[in-house]
């Protein structure tokens, strides 16, 4: 007995010793040496925090860093006060780049921010950086609604299909839609997504569904059946789970992803998937620290940066041409020739949209304070990088909106 | 003939404290031994080097040091605001509503009032309100307990739900930005309503507030009048009410008390720390409160320990998943496996099992 005591001190003892030990990161003589640290929302199950995950694994792998080393992921992670302490407890690590991947946990790194100046914030969707004036914390986004677009026109071709097969009437084209929070990011997200869809499909209508969480399976597979049993004919969403693919999958009903390809759990109707690659980002900012630069306070990832992406095509399910209509879309979108928020091709309230202030920068009472109406179209993500298109045009219905 | 049981448990007489806590020690060492096991065989890592990490997460710098501290004294907050009504065998199941209602209280005078009054008053006013807030989460189910013998267990624990959707709603009246469904910090560069730093340290006052609460509540459940009377209307109502206690009216001053306690949590966390508001706040202390108290046989002096080992193992899970690239789960595993040795092992020591023998079987 009493060996054992002795045995179990000594355990404890040798562990408390190496545990003081930290991983101290050598200067490296041409520049800074970059540790990294990644905070998520959720885990690898949600395909949004998967994504981040992949690339910044990605990103630091191509520069040498090593997980656990150089660079680390923390995963479900709360917005709330948790963040701000896991931001702290990777400055703890020894990194000088700390990203966050979810909306709500800016406020926290903002806190982390004023207190380690020294040590790079940057965070994903978030729209304070351009307003707050913190010269460590900045926000990135892409322009996703053009990727959204694309995949648009993927849905739109495959609704054609299916009235040219007869399966359904012109009048029958719904799609449904399943979103997260009646949130400027989700409203644009299928704002474009619906626009694309028309742009070949002009008789193709919408309804659009809210969970009211960011990842919930269960609400997510159950939105679709809804959608779907609603007599939606083609399904996609903004909401983090597997839980839309597999109910589409179950259904036999086709579905354009969000976050990454889906393919592999619903090969018989996954069509297409758009998302942001934050390689490009993650690559800038770690460039930035190693040289010593400034970060832009607000950086927005374009098609041409590589940061707007569409997965796979799956030719199975997909209708014929989808390929070569997307890509020659995307010519126009690049070269300026089409813009995604064109006014002539949406109605708010039966009317034409001609002047629209929005709330670019947050406050308490959501004021209304850039024009981004000019050149006849709506110029999203060009005042900010996070999404501020938030009207509710014609030919999509909500369902609901108590989120 | 006498039928004897396979195995039959019966109640231990007091262990000698030397003993005891020799045996909670091997417990932990097996537990320690148990994970180790595991982890070699799930993960392939060496489980010094994994109880390395656990201890480096929770102790490695001042700052986590700090962050420990500060999570042991919201998790202690509402363990001793939990005891009083648990040695009274009311069964109190409603620590996180009635802390949540102290967080609403609070965060509400925050954004209501914030820019109205000054700092001192709306703390005042902050104060109270998420104290009376709590009270009263908790004043419900006592009173109906009290007046027509309610389930206390069962209202308790719905009393919690009916807490979180009425944060759900006040977050979607108050979020920022529209749509988003988070408030975010509150008066975050005014900071009216935020805690005054004392010695520069963000988490120190919560450190001392609470450990001037547990010291009174310590002093309160064994050496005043009320609670001798919370003990024996736990021990026995009958007997309460033979020796002229008004049981009724100590139930509901005791859940009062408790309540208010809860609400103080709450109010430690939005006035001190998080100021915020959300529905994940509390994040389950209320149950794990329970398990603090059960532990600690609802002494407030060891309740320390035991918020001490709980946090320690969420803190060192953390740190293990981020260092070596797990998913949280493991993490979970790993306390999991040390709880149930821990657990394990207080029932061995309240209890004593007895084998039937196997030559009695011959007669």
């Amino acid at each position: 007995m009493k060996n054992f005591k002795k045995i179990s001190a000594l355990l404890l003892a040798a562990a408390m010793v190496s545990g003081m030990v930290t991983v101290v990161p050598a200067e490296e003589a041409e520049g800074t040496q970059v540790v990294a640290g990644l905070i998520c929302l959720h885990d690898e199950n949600s395909t949004y925090d998967l994504n981040f995950i992949n690339c910044f694994k990605e990103a630091c792998e191509a520069r040498g860093l090593v997980e656990g080393e150089t660079y680390y992921i923390t995963t479900n992670i709360p917005e709330g006060q948790e963040c701000y302490e896991e931001a702290m407890n990777m400055v703890d690590r020894g990194c000088n780049f700390v990203f966050a991947d979810s909306f709500g946990h800016e406020d926290y790194m903002i806190e982390a921010a004023k207190e380690v100046p020294e040590v790079e914030f940057c965070h994903a969707t978030g729209t304070k950086a351009h307003t707050e004036g913190i010269q460590n914390f900045q926000n990135s986004f892409a322009h996703i609604y053009e990727g959204r677009y694309l995949a648009g026109i993927a849905a739109g071709m495959k609704l054609n299909e299916m009235i040219e097969a007869g399966d359904i009437t012109a009048e029958e084209a719904k799609i449904g839609y399943v979103g997260a929070y009646t949130y400027a990011e989700v409203i644009s997200g299928y704002t474009s997504f619906f626009l694309g869809a028309r742009s070949v499909c002009p008789s193709a209508t919408m309804e659009v569904t809210f969970t009211g969480e960011w990842e919930d399976e269960t609400l997510e597979k159950e939105a679709a059946n809804r959608l779907i049993e609603d007599k939606c004919v083609l399904i996609s969403q903004h909401a983090d789970s597997m839980g839309a693919p597999t109910a589409c999958e179950a259904a036999g009903v086709p579905d354009i992803a969000y976050n990454g390809s889906t393919m592999a759990a619903a090969p018989n109707t996954y069509i297409i998937s758009s998302r942001i690659n934050w390689v490009p980002y993650f690559n800038y900012v770690m460039d930035c620290i190693e040289a010593g630069e400034d970060i832009a306070d607000d950086y927005t990832g374009t098609i041409e940066t590589g940061s707007v992406e569409l997965g796979e095509l799956n030719e199975a399910v997909a209708a014929e041409g989808t390929a070569e209509a997307i890509a020659e879309a995307e010519e126009k979108l690049v070269n300026g020739e089409l813009h995604v928020f064109d006014l002539s091709t949406f109605t708010v309230e039966g009317a034409a949209i001609e002047s629209y202030q929005a709330d670019v920068d947050t406050d308490a009472a959501f004021e209304k304070d850039t024009e981004v109406v000019a050149d006849g179209y709506f110029h999203e993500s060009e005042y900010r990088s996070a999404p501020y298109f938030d009207l509710m045009i014609d030919g999509i219905t909500l369902l609901d909106t108590v989120f | 003939m006498n039928k004897v049981p396979l195995i039959h448990v019966t109640r231990r007489k007091d262990i000698f404290w030397v003993r005891a806590w020799l045996v909670r020690i091997i417990a932990v060492a097996l537990a320690l031994v148990v994970c180790g096991v595991i982890t070699m065989m799930a993960t392939g890592l060496n489980p010094i080097k994994v109880y390395a990490a656990m201890i480096d997460g929770a102790f490695g710098t001042s700052r986590r040091l700090w962050m420990l501290l500060q999570n042991i004294a919201i998790l202690l907050c509402i363990s001793i605001a939990l005891a009083p009504a648990f040695r009274m065998r009311f069964w109190n199941l409603g620590g996180d509503g009635q802390a949540l209602m102290g967080a609403l209280g609070a965060a509400a005078s925050m954004i209501l009032i914030g820019d109205k009054v000054p700092n001192w008053l709306l703390i005042l006013i902050m104060i109270v309100v998420s104290i009376c807030a709590g009270a009263l989460w908790a004043g419900i189910p006592a009173f109906f307990k009290a007046r027509w013998n309610t389930n206390e267990t069962l209202f308790t624990l719905m009393m919690n739900y009916v807490a979180v959707q009425l944060v759900a709603f006040f977050v979607i009246v108050w979020e920022v930005p529209k749509g988003a469904g988070k408030i975010g910090i509150i008066n975050q560069n005014s900071n009216a309503g935020w805690f005054p730093q004392v010695g520069g340290q963000k988490y120190l006052l919560n450190v001392i507030i609470v450990s001037v609460l547990t010291i009174l509540v310590f002093i309160y459940m064994n050496y005043t009048k009320q609670g001798y009377e919370l003990s024996v209307v736990g021990e026995s109502e009958p007997t309460a009410r033979y020796v002229g206690i008004k049981v009724r009216r100590v139930i509901v001053r005791t859940m009062l008390l408790s309540g208010a306690l809860c609400g103080v949590t709450g109010l430690l966390l939005v006035g001190g720390t998080d100021h915020t508001l959300t529905t994940t706040l509390v994040g389950g202390r209320g149950f794990t409160g329970v398990m603090v108290a059960w532990l600690a046989k609802f002494n407030p002096v060891f309740m320390v320990i035991t918020s001490f080992l709980i946090v320690f193992l969420q803190r060192g899970a953390t740190e293990i998943t981020t260092t070596f690239g797990l998913n949280q789960s493991f993490g979970d595993i790993i306390t999991g496996i040390i709880l149930f040795f821990i657990i394990g092992c207080e029932f061995f020591l309240n209890y004593q099992i007895h084998f039937r023998k196997a030559h009695k079987e011959v007669a």
